[in-house]
């Protein structure tokens, strides 16, 4: 169950490039344990380090310059963590120790297994992306969740706001378990099913 | 008046969820041993158990070794017997299906799903794999999860979601002779952007849609999710009905009736809205190729290269801005995958392969998308026609189409690829890959170099 999230205040790092997908946040290859766990030395290992499978840190990567140590929110252009539905591309960022993304647009999944991790997917508009990823990555960035807004050390004065549903931020602020919201509603599952099992007896005969 | 979707969606409408969210039954799961052992073992680990056994399938695919005569455990990739054998494990103690690695009837997830019956009209059906959109094809609400919805499913039966957005792709008119489904799903790709699904759930109708074999329609459904897509449906047809009849878990005895009653009401009633409209000519779809990163990286193969191409995928690609892409030297071709994996797909390229050589120094490669389509092609001689031609013939799987570590094309090796991901490394560590039709792939092995195949018809067979 992920830990609640409320306000978090982090430095930010810009990979302003669009369509980021999951197989660059965590190359197939690096998925080697049946686990969720330990997979933060994978992250972007494709940019990260000089060859496949090694370890030797590209310098000029922007999670691996000196003053980027500790980064936990990323900036990056639209759709991002598009492709694979690969969890372990939001396992790899909480291992690593992102707690938000902040995009244009996500992936659809992705988005999904952010909300179900504890990691806060924020959208902003196109020209507000801009601004953070020109002036205020590298910098400090506090993101309030019950406020559903972003502020940035750097830019004084201005605020995002950002959209996200109730019931994901209730997840998020809660740190709740999904399956166990769900199962308060069992009743309802069951009288459905029966009602269902009527009317399309093959959904629950076959095989 | 509904259209398709919101009869899909209503119908399984458990309830509210809450803030916005609807409470939607799952009536199929499909897991496969990369996500699969993963998503049972935390399930199990939280104390919760599958409340529908008979409705999960495990499918061994993902990282299974695409060597002929491959052992049970064997993995393509370096620790996958790992993946394998924890899935098995735990999808034995959990009671769920499980279609091992020697099943007759194992193969890619989205090819078998169809062949078996386990994808049907008006179902909905989620698997924590990114191209469940591919059974939308036939008509079913199917779309693409992480793990923890997978566990969610498993231990409830539905999941929560907000009902998307809904967007009708119409094309009218045909696709011209050598136009293929995998054509049209680059094209649309291409021209609205690889965002340009914006989420929704897509419907995609008209002539050229009708036109297409349920094979064809798989595919174009397939590459929903490139498009950004929530997912996408092909409301069920004659030819669907048929396709789906009397497969191992369609209906069976008294319940066919029922179902084909039932079948016969999943369609857009005259009218409804929708959220966004795209109207595409099918008349204009040219045998397209990828060029870049993205699959919204492709042109039609007489075209040349933008002149603002975005230079970090110019410089992963090793093109220039302005180029043809036409005539590049190639050194891999694959044919697979749950995009063209299937027996259409094999025969398409058979039909350029029959009498020709691949050319020197290309490594060609073709991995059934499942036993059945194996079996079927080798029934048919197409496996001959492959492996004459001097293609390896493989055991089926999601082999070659992303890298896990394992066997693979060298670095900057150009690649022609019937997969669906043009993503840096998505091969292998600086692989090329330019994504295409099956057809066009073939065509491409024996010239060498990137070309039609009305340019190997043409040159008689001598590249």
């Amino acid at each position: 169950m992920p830990s609640p999230f409320r306000h978090h205040r982090g430095l930010a790092a810009a990979l302003p490039v669009d369509n980021i997908d999951t197989d660059q946040i965590i190359p197939s290859r690096e998925m080697k344990t049946v686990s969720r766990d330990g997979l933060g030395e994978g992250l972007f290992a494709g940019w990260r380090y000089t060859e496949p499978g090694g370890r030797e840190p590209v310098a000029d990567f922007v999670l691996n310059r000196p003053e980027q140590a500790g980064t936990s929110i990323l900036i990056s252009g639209s759709n991002f963590g598009c492709g694979s539905s690969r969890e372990h591309a939001v396992w790899a960022l909480m291992d690593y120790g992102v707690r938000a993304v902040i995009a244009k647009s996500f992936g659809e999944i992705f988005h999904g297994n952010c909300l179900r991790n504890g990691i806060l997917p924020v959208t902003l508009p196109e020209e507000d992306i801009d601004r953070l990823i020109a002036q205020a990555s590298g910098g400090e960035i506090m993101i309030d969740l019950a406020a559903q807004t972003v502020t940035a050390g750097a830019l004084p004065g201005w605020t995002g706001h950002f959209e996200i549903g109730a019931y994901s931020k209730r997840l998020l602020l809660e740190g709740l378990d999904p399956i166990g919201l769900t199962l308060l509603q069992a009743p309802s599952i069951s009288a459905f099913q029966e009602a269902d099992a009527r009317a399309r007896p093959w959904v629950y005969s076959a095989g | 008046m509904a259209t398709l979707f919101d009869k899909l969606w209503d119908m399984h409408r458990v309830g509210d969820a809450g803030d916005g969210d609807d409470l939607i039954a799952i009536d199929r799961l499909l897991l496969h041993e990369r996500t699969g052992g993963v998503a049972l073992k935390s399930l199990a680990a939280a104390g919760h158990r599958v409340r529908d056994p008979a409705r999960v399938f495990s499918i061994m695919d993902h990282i299974v070794s695409f060597r002929h005569g491959r052992g049970r455990d064997e993995a393509r990739s370096p620790g996958g017997e790992a993946f394998i054998v924890e899935t098995r494990e735990m999808a034995q103690t959990a009671g769920i299906h499980l279609i091992d690695t020697d099943n007759p009837a194992q193969g890619i997830v989205h090819v078998v799903a169809p062949e078996l019956g386990i994808a049907l009209p008006g179902l909905t059906l989620v698997c924590p794999d990114s191209h469940t959109c591919s059974l939308g094809a036939l008509g079913a609400l199917a779309w693409g999860i992480g793990s923890s919805d997978a566990e969610h499913a498993m231990a409830t039966g539905t999941l929560r979601a907000a009902k998307p957005r809904q967007m009708l792709i119409r094309v009218a008119g045909r696709l011209s002779p050598g136009v293929s489904a995998k054509d049209l799903a680059l094209y649309i790709i291409a021209r609205f952007g690889s965002d340009g699904g914006k989420r929704c759930a897509i419907e995609y109708a008209g002539e050229a849609i009708s036109d297409l074999s349920i094979e064809g329609r798989l595919t174009l459904c397939n590459m929903a999710v490139e498009f950004a897509a929530f997912t996408a449906l092909i409301a069920p047809d004659a030819k669907t009905l048929d396709y789906v009849s009397g497969r191992p878990f369609s209906p069976s005895g008294a319940q066919v009736e029922t179902a084909l009653a039932h079948w016969q009401t999943l369609r857009t009633d005259e009218g409804a809205e929708f959220d966004e409209v795209i109207e595409v000519d099918a008349g204009k779809v040219a045998p397209q190729v990828s060029w870049g990163t993205s699959p919204e990286d492709s042109l039609a193969l007489t075209d040349a290269l933008p002149a603002d191409a975005s230079a970090r995928a110019l410089a992963y690609m090793g093109l220039t801005a302005g180029q043809s892409v036409k005539g590049l030297a190639i050194g891999g071709a694959f044919i697979g995958s749950c995009t063209n994996g299937r027996l259409s797909d094999l025969k398409a390229a058979a039909e350029i392969l029959k009498g020709r050589r691949v050319a020197p120094g290309v490594r060609a490669v073709c991995v059934p998308g499942s036993q059945a389509v194996s079996r079927e092609a080798e029934a048919l001689g197409i496996d001959r026609i492959f492996k004459d031609a001097g293609f390896e013939w493989g055991a089926p799987g999601c082999a070659m189409c992303f890298y896990a570590g394992g066997e693979t094309f060298p670095p900057e090796t150009r690649v022609m690829s019937s997969t669906n991901r043009n993503f840096e490394g998505r091969q292998g560590p600086g692989v090329r890959t330019h994504l295409a039709s099956p057809a066009v792939v073939a065509a491409s092995a024996i010239a060498g170099r990137i070309c039609a195949p009305s340019d190997i018809l043409v040159e008689g067979g001598v590249a």
